[in-house]
């Protein structure tokens, strides 16, 4: 147990620095890895906030600096988008 | 890293990680599993994680159900949570050619053993999803035992539970080249180095094409990219997978809340290709308001593509390969790979292992399109 454990890194899926130390301490090496697992990043920032500091973390845990710290793929949209804007005004049937 | 091993799987997604997993309950533990990026980083983890028994040929209804079975008790066996849920599997029919392929199919499943509903689409609406927009659909059919899991979890399970067993699993270590002495196999080479071992198992998913290519194999497996999107997390509305072959669509409410799901572009050419476009977004989008128009106001917040390694009957290349001593396929799974892994992973390690196999793969070979024997799974999204 450490004081930083309760601290909220990933504030869209409520994920705690102590969860990412233990997921970086059971063997996961890279953001995209922890993400999978933890789901952080997956929320509506998409990663924007927590990712640097995910990184960071694990940079901290493994000695490795953080240029080295491989990020997950950019996936779009850039900011979320409602289904109905995508789909347009008429919701012509698509079959 | 190990430089010899008993046996050499390459690829770390569900299937080549369970396949170590029950090698090594059948006592086969020095076993090393190869990934070139990080597990399930390929067509496993960007799956839909669906789990469906519902299906068109008698060799395809038994795998799953048979997997089913195992997924219901897999969170327990392997000590791991996969977030197995059974929600059912709805699937909605639109055309003659459906409402026929459908009743088939029933009469089969049922004959099975499968519990499995003919539903009108009032029936539909009144008892399975009550937000579906029901407009053109002629019936559908429900089985209640089909659901989900998450691939990701799956394949770590896999991989620690096999890991515990003894099997190494390195990860970020491509294999260039598969070594054989004449038709023996001995080995693989890596980035990293060689690995010597007798048997090799190619679980490569799309990337098991130019990996059996290094020994002048050419397996009929080609490439699709496939697109899925996902949605902002909601109050859970709906249970089931719902899915369509003629109107083209999948989607399932997550464990986590949000819409996932995608359809396969039929003017898709082949090859490899894992980027996102904006026709998906666009085509899924108006699909999915058509079908649940209250998702008009949810918003995407994420779309991602990965590939299917489609055979041209639509059926996995399981076991041993003609003119090698040593070198096995489990690859193929043509965008059904995670839903019947256990049970696919648990014969073709029976095989290897030397023991009579619960079910035969035979059938399943590659041989089967030199010898024309091929009956195609119609029941593809």
């Amino acid at each position: 147990m450490s004081a930083k454990d309760d601290i909220v890194i990933c504030r869209c899926e409520d994920v705690t620095h102590g969860e990412i130390a233990g997921a970086v301490d059971s063997g996961l090496r890279s953001v995209e890895e922890i993400k999978r697992v933890l789901r952080c990043g997956m929320g509506p920032c998409q990663g924007r906030t927590c990712s640097r500091l995910i990184a960071r973390i694990i940079a901290e845990r493994t000695g490795s600096p953080v240029s080295e710290i491989s990020f997950p793929t950019v996936r779009p949209p850039s900011r979320p988008v409602e289904i109905g804007t995508l789909a347009g005004k008429r919701h012509e049937k698509n079959r | 890293m190990r430089r010899t091993a008993d046996c050499v799987i390459v690829g770390g997604g569900v299937v080549g990680c369970a396949i170590a997993y029950y090698l090594a309950r059948l006592g086969i533990r020095n076993t090393v599993v190869l990934e070139r990026r990080f597990l399930a980083s390929g067509g496993t983890g960007r799956c839909g994680g669906g789990i469906r028994q519902q299906w068109s040929t008698e060799e395809n209804a038994r795998l799953a159900m048979r997997s089913v079975r195992a997924f219901e008790d897999l969170s327990e066996e392997l000590g791991a949570d996969i977030e197995f849920l059974q929600g059912g599997y709805l699937v909605l029919a639109y055309t003659d050619e459906d409402v026929q392929q459908f009743t088939k199919n029933v009469v089969l499943q049922r004959s099975l053993g499968l519990e499995v509903q003919e539903l009108t689409p009032d029936e539909a609406r009144r008892d399975v999803v009550p937000m579906l927009n029901v407009e053109g659909v002629r019936m559908a059919t429900y089985c209640a035992k089909d659901g989900s899991a998450n691939p990701f979890l799956t394949t770590k399970a896999y991989a620690d539970a096999a890991r515990r067993l003894g099997v190494e699993i390195e990860l970020y270590t491509p294999v260039t080249r598969i070594l054989s002495d004449g038709p023996r196999i001995t080995g693989v080479e890596t980035q990293r180095g060689t690995v010597s071992a007798p048997i090799v198992v190619n679980a490569a998913g799309s990337y098991s094409v130019p990996l059996a290519r290094t020994l002048g194999v050419e397996l009929p497996i080609t490439p699709y990219r496939r697109e899925i999107l996902v949605t902002e997390p909601l109050e859970r509305f709906f249970d089931p997978m719902i899915i369509s072959f003629s109107f083209g669509i999948y989607f399932r409410q997550a464990k986590h809340g949000s819409v996932i799901g995608g359809f396969a572009d039929p003017e898709e050419p082949g090859g490899f290709n894992e980027t996102s476009s904006l026709d998906f977004l666009v085509t899924m989008s108006k699909k999915l308001v058509h079908l649940i128009p209250a998702l008009h106001s949810v918003k995407v917040v994420r779309q991602w593509a990965g590939m299917y390694d489609l055979t041209p009957d639509a059926r996995p290349l399981l076991g041993p390969t003609d003119g090698f001593e040593g070198f096995y396929q489990a690859s193929g799974f043509s965008g059904h790979g995670f839903m019947i892994a256990p049970e696919v992973a648990k014969l073709v390690a029976q095989h290897i292992a030397g023991r009579e196999p619960d079910i035969d793969i035979g059938p399943l070979n590659a041989r089967r399109f030199a010898e024309g024997k091929v009956k195609a799974e119609r029941s593809v999204v």
